[in-house]
């Protein structure tokens, strides 16, 4: 269940697009929670999922549509806030879902989305499919009640759902150390009677293996799993957020980008396997998109004041609706 | 053979576990999720559809509504017995910040056919942490549509169009309603519309409009004030959210006069909501003050003499109107 040759290649095009992509914010829209340093988490978990299965993300969720294949303009022109964007600019940053991409949500309620991937998994059962669906969270989202009420109802119902989880050390200054009677994540699958197993975040293909395994488990009906990506997020927990204090030191934060940069590691694996040119054709291919993805967003109308009203319904409740402040 | 206009005698109760059973037989995404529903409420069901589309849920509400949610995201209709309207709030934030968000903040790239069914248990000596009667708090957050059927028909044909609408729809039940029967329609294709007030009797001098279970109680009131010489119109508001503010206008227009009946606490009840929209309104058709006859604003007491204070009664519908003139 390992990479094949044209898939690293394409492994390392979502890394580095997710890298270009945050950079490109903060040098012209710095408004969001950067994804920079988790890379190899989120595309190692995409790769091993098909385009229909599902996901659904967080707060700090740039990187999961990317990772899962999504086009980049729609993505860039709903930060910016512009009716082009994928959510027509009415969700934005912490809501970059991609239906078409089988992205179902991203929750800025940390642990809102454990249900609705559950749910989503619940959905293929009863329909009769294979598909399986992937939910992206935190370390600090696990102390949120919905993490074991969703994971045991998926284990008792043997639902298709990896739960993955993207542990950073931190849930905006609190250190997993001091929040978590268990910090070692992956070990409370224990108390739901399924597998959990850590990984190494920053080693794209370690994770790929990792969860490549338990979606065919999911496939197969045999339940859920529990994965931690241990992981380091390299910039402040979100681009407009002061830090007071100083909870994590600078050595710390200077070890990771210098030695556990995951598209580093990951470009030096690739080099070492004579990839480097392709590497390279990559990363302009990449600079490219995200300079075109710019622009469109940059030209690109705002969204108007009947678009309120026009997204709110599927079915639109008639006469009410219509009246008053839609005018 | 059926008729087009049969019916068969049910009770509210029954009437739910009709049109659950109908739209489970109709439309095979239709799946139906709670806590001990395989002992109540819909254990007849467990007869016919196997434990695929029938879910025993654990005590976990915030996490079973919402995977009800991401089950209506992919392709599902799910219903969601919630079974006690007290237990709203824990799983408010999978209500208000996912089911009637998503397709807003998506711009409307998915939409969520999600029915969450649950009961109002006031009047029933259950105390304070089991008989809220939560509709206006949830009235306040658009994209949620909020049905109070009052009678046994409306009850299943509601919920029916519940399953058929793809917006999220939150239906609450009233206990005190539960055995009440009727005549209701046998044919599984008749609807009770979603936004449609209904009159449920004309009159010319005053518009009592009634929200939920608060119906027997009006139409009982509008019996006496007739005796008295004063003919009341009684609507059964049956949709709090979007409430259809026309059929209440309209008949306003006509008695000039307004009493709303609602069984939740008076301080921002679909009543203060119904006045205020009628005042903004309908003012020049007004030829009296707006009345609104509600739960005061304490806390359900277990005392049962004590509780029946609190709630919606015929006789403090009669002294409102008897205010007015
Ligand atoms: C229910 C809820 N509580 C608090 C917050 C504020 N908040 C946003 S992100 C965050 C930390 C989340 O930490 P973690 O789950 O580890 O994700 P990370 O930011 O590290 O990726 C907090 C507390 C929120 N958005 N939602
Ligand atoms: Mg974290």
């Amino acid at each position: 269940m390992s990479l094949d040759s044209d898939r690293q290649l394409e492994a390392f095009r979502r890394m580095v697009r997710i890298r270009l992509f945050e950079e490109a914010l903060i040098a012209h829209n710095p408004v969001g929670h950067l994804s920079i340093g988790h890379e190899a988490a989120i595309v190692g978990a995409c790769m091993a999922l098909r385009d229909d299965d599902y996901v659904t993300g967080t707060h700090r969720s740039h990187g999961h549509p990317i990772g899962k294949g999504a086009e980049i303009g729609p993505l860039m022109a709903e930060i910016f806030g512009r009716r082009t964007g994928i959510c027509k600019g009415l969700g934005g940053s912490m809501h970059l879902t991609d239906a078409r991409m089988g992205l179902i949500c991203e929750s800025a309620i940390v642990g809102g989305g454990f249900p609705l991937a559950t749910g989503a998994g619940l959905s293929a059962q009863v329909r009769g499919t294979d598909q399986v669906s992937l939910c992206f969270f935190g370390d600090g989202a696990t102390n949120q009640g919905t993490f074991g009420e969703s994971i045991n109802m998926a284990a008792i119902w043997k639902l298709p759902v990896i739960y993955f989880c993207e542990n950073n050390g931190y849930a905006v200054t609190t250190p997993v150390a001091t929040s978590h009677g268990q910090p070692d994540i992956a070990r409370r699958a224990d108390g739901f009677g399924i597998p959990g197993v850590a990984v190494d975040g920053q080693d794209v293909e370690a994770v790929h293996a990792v969860v490549a395994q338990a979606v065919a488990r999911a496939r197969q009906g045999e339940g859920p799993t529990l994965i931690e990506a241990r992981t380091y997020r390299f910039d402040e927990h979100s681009n407009r957020l002061a830090i007071p204090i100083e909870y994590r030191s600078q050595d710390e934060i200077e070890y990771h980008r210098r030695e556990r940069d995951p598209v580093a590691l990951y470009r030096a694996v690739l080099c070492e396997r004579g990839r480097q040119q392709e590497c390279e054709a990559v990363e302009n291919e990449v600079r490219e998109t995200i300079d075109a993805a710019v622009a469109f967003a940059r030209e690109s109308p705002e969204p108007e004041w009947a678009d309120l009203w026009d997204n709110m319904y599927a079915s639109p409740p008639g006469p009410e609706h219509a009246r008053g402040d839609r005018k | 053979m059926t008729l087009a206009n049969d019916t068969v005698r049910l009770s509210y109760l029954q009437a739910i576990v009709e049109a659950q059973r109908e739209e489970m037989r109709r439309d095979e995404n239709v799946i139906l999720m709670g806590e001990d529903i395989a002992v109540y409420g819909a254990q007849s069901l467990f007869e016919e559809f196997d434990g695929t589309r029938l879910r025993n849920t654990p005590i976990s509400e915030n996490s079973f509504v919402g995977v009800g949610v991401g089950a209506a995201l992919t392709g599902l209709r799910p219903i969601v017995d919630l079974t006690i309207a007290s237990f709203c709030y824990l799983a408010s934030d999978q209500l208000i910040n996912q089911a009637a968000k998503l397709r807003f903040m998506t711009g409307g790239q998915l939409s969520v056919p999600l029915v969450v069914r649950t009961s109002t248990f006031y009047n029933n000596r259950t105390a304070a942490q089991h008989a809220d009667r939560p509709y206006p708090l949830f009235m306040n957050t658009p994209g949620l549509k909020i049905l109070a059927p009052a009678t046994a028909s409306d009850a299943k044909g509601m919920l029916k169009a519940a399953v058929r609408d793809d917006d999220p729809v939150v239906i609450f039940e009233d206990i005190n309603l539960w055995n009440k029967k009727e005549d209701v329609p046998v044919d599984p294709d008749v609807l009770a519309p979603i936004g449609k007030a209904l009159v449920r009797r004309e009159g010319s001098d005053v518009t009592i409009v009634s929200v939920a279970g608060c119906l027997p109680h009006a139409l009982k009131a509008a019996e006496v004030l007739a005796e008295r010489g004063i003919s009341a119109e009684v609507i059964d508001l049956r949709t709090i959210a979007p409430l259809d503010s026309e059929t209440i206008l309209n008949s306003v227009a006509r008695t000039g006069r307004l009493i709303v009946a609602d069984n939740s606490h008076k301080v921002g009840s679909v009543a203060s909501e119904i006045a205020a929209m009628v005042c903004e309104e309908g003012f020049d058709t007004l030829r009296r003050p707006v009345r609104r006859v509600t739960a005061p604003q304490v806390h359900v007491p277990y005392n049962g003499t004590l509780e029946k204070q609190l709630f919606v009664t015929r006789d403090k519908i009669v002294s409102a109107v008897e205010t007015l003139d």
